[in-house]
């Protein structure tokens, strides 16, 4: 066979057998009891799965093999294999998990487990628990830094940020934030942490050297009433250049200049938005929208909302599988 | 009779328009505070209204700004169309409508010049519109602004046979207010520009369904869906159709010395 005609041969057969979707994003939902699988090239649904009761929190796996889910309702965390799409295990939890985050040496996950007032720690290769450390009340967001020094969970009714050390599991400081933290969101070099405060409507910006808060700044979306500006899901760009902030039930996301903390735009969603993800490229940013019941998709470009997806009810959380 | 004459008469028909437009500047600028009221200030209080619901041929939620605009194209092209019917009846009150109508060439071909010159000056205000819209963030694709283009054209035709119709009824010039109150107002207000459709149903079903049935609603959704890249066979083709009906009305129905005979009566 002559060279080209083999190279030629050689590339189709590999196009035949790379995988059918360009990207793939999970959504929660959390009232249906099932996972969207939407394709991040033509932002369409492509599977729902079924999986355990109010699934809220879900994240992947540090080798984008596996998906976790908080089954809140169940108690547990459930794993779902992404080749097959299977729930394939499940790992202790401790009572009500909603958020939970996972240590780089994709081994630890901190879940928060909010009736109880703790943070649990699990070891998913043997599913030990390895600690339940004593936080504030309602616990509610959890994070990793990427270096995986800290752990950080925010407390709803205590208004705090606990930094957790990832080595010793006991929480070394304690920061005061707006009422009802929701959201911790760690810069790629760690050194920067952003948090959302719900009903303080405020997001604070924490210096994770020194660990004391740097800047805290509060959003007004025009023709919305204030009490309804409620800051919960955080993403950042790795370049640096932006953050998005899911505003709630104002039905908006605030796109900020993650430099100067100043709010550049912001962009109409469904109703009641909550969680957000960037895709590999960081050329979209998917966001849940509980009350409407979809997802809409963001150009990061040109700053603009090209779609909204419908889903399942209640929309919760969102994960792009960048290997896909 | 052949081309050339049909062209000479077609070109001075336009130039007439546009003479008239170009004497007029100021009623060219005026007539677009209207719709940018409706746009920057009424809009303003009802910005969020319309987050709730993804309607075609949108693909996500919309500001009530981005939903009206298309809405607004219409009504300048509504009360043009309308100025264009009371410049008729003027025109005919002082004999240059009948002037015109003394050419030779058939009173359908004269008409329809007249009406599609109406609508440049009309469409022009849209384009000038839809440039100053872009200030409160309606953005359609780019390609839409050329998408549009036929949409425009089918509508000034139509909304000028209707007016060209009631110029015919229009016994004197003073009768023009009453225009405004029975035809303006009420095909703008009983239609999809201001709030969609499955809202007026939730309100009211019998509203609804004179809404479904005032030719503008389907005017301004050929508008709103070509702009948006989206074809909506079912507007153009009410839209197209209630043209053809009302030009046909009233080109046969058109008597320039009407006025007279009355008047003499």
């Amino acid at each position: 066979m002559k060279p080209f005609l083999k190279t030629t041969l050689m590339a189709s057969l590999i196009g035949l057998s790379a995988p059918a979707f360009a990207g793939l994003a999970y959504v929660s939902n959390e009232k249906d009891n099932t996972l969207s699988v939407i394709d991040t090239e033509t932002h369409e649904v492509v599977e729902t799965i079924e999986v355990g009761k109010r699934p809220r929190g879900i994240l992947l796996s540090k080798d984008y093999t596996r998906l976790y889910i908080c089954a809140s309702d169940d108690d547990t965390v459930q794993v779902l294999d992404l080749a097959t799409r299977k729930i394939v295990d499940t790992l202790p939890s401790g009572e009500d998990p909603e958020q939970f985050a996972l240590h780089p040496n994709n081994k630890h996950l901190y879940i928060a487990n909010e009736d109880d007032a703790i943070v649990t720690v699990v070891d998913v290769t043997n599913k030990d628990v390895l600690a339940q450390i004593d936080v504030g009340i309602e616990p509610e967001g959890m994070a990793v830094s990427p270096n995986g020094k800290w752990a950080v969970n925010t407390s709803e009714t205590t208004s705090m940020l606990h930094w957790i050390n990832t080595e010793t599991f006991k929480i070394e400081k304690n920061i005061v934030v707006g009422q009802r933290p929701r959201h911790v969101e760690f810069t790629n070099d760690s050194r920067i942490a952003w948090a959302s405060a719900e009903i303080g409507g405020t997001v604070h910006i924490i210096d994770v050297d020194s660990l004391e808060q740097i800047h805290e700044m509060s959003f007004k979306v025009p023709g919305v009433n204030q009490d309804r500006v409620q800051p919960v899901g955080i993403e950042l760009t790795s370049d640096g250049k932006y953050a998005f902030v899911a505003l709630g039930p104002s039905n908006h996301v605030a796109v900020v200049d993650a430099r100067t903390y100043e709010v550049l735009d912001y962009l109409l969603v469904g109703a009641r938005v909550w969680q957000l993800d960037l895709d590999k490229d960081e050329k979209y940013l998917y966001t849940t929208n509980g009350v409407s019941g979809d997802v809409s998709v963001i150009d990061v470009e040109d700053l603009k909302v090209i779609k909204s997806i419908k889903v399942g009810r209640y929309p919760w959380g969102v994960v792009i599988d960048p290997s896909s | 009779m052949n081309a050339t004459q049909y062209w000479h008469c077609f070109i001075g028909i336009q130039t007439r328009e546009w003479l008239r437009f170009w004497q007029q500047r100021t009623r060219f600028a005026s007539a677009l505070v209207r719709p940018l009221l409706w746009l920057v200030v009424f809009a303003a209080g009802f910005r969020a209204v319309l987050g709730i619901s993804i309607i075609p041929p949108y693909e996500t939620y919309i500001t009530y700004e981005t939903y009206i605009a298309p809405g607004l194209c219409g009504m300048i092209i509504l009360f043009n169309s309308m100025q264009g019917a009371l410049s008729m009846v003027y025109d005919r009150e002082l004999g240059s409508m009948r002037v015109l109508l003394m050419s030779p060439l058939p009173r359908p071909f004269l008409l329809v010049t007249k009406l599609l010159a109406m609508g440049v000056v009309s469409i022009g205000q849209v384009y000038v519109f839809l440039l100053l819209a872009l200030l409160v963030d309606v953005e359609p694709p780019a390609w839409g602004y050329l998408a549009v283009l036929p949409a425009l054209i089918l509508t000034s035709l139509m909304l000028g046979a209707l007016g060209l119709l009631i110029a015919t009824w229009i016994k004197q010039l003073e009768n023009f207010a009453g225009v405004m109150n029975f035809v303006i107002f009420p095909m703008f207000f009983m239609s999809s520009a201001l709030y969609p459709l499955w809202r007026m149903n939730e309100a009211s079903p019998w509203l609804y369904w004179v809404c479904q049935f005032n030719p503008f609603t389907h005017a301004v959704e050929a508008i709103r869906f070509s702009l948006y890249l989206e074809w909506n066979p079912m507007a153009f083709g009410i839209t197209a159709g209630v043209t053809v009906v009302l030009a046909l009305l009233a080109t046969t129905g058109f008597r320039p010395q009407r006025t007279r005979i009355l008047g003499t009566a």
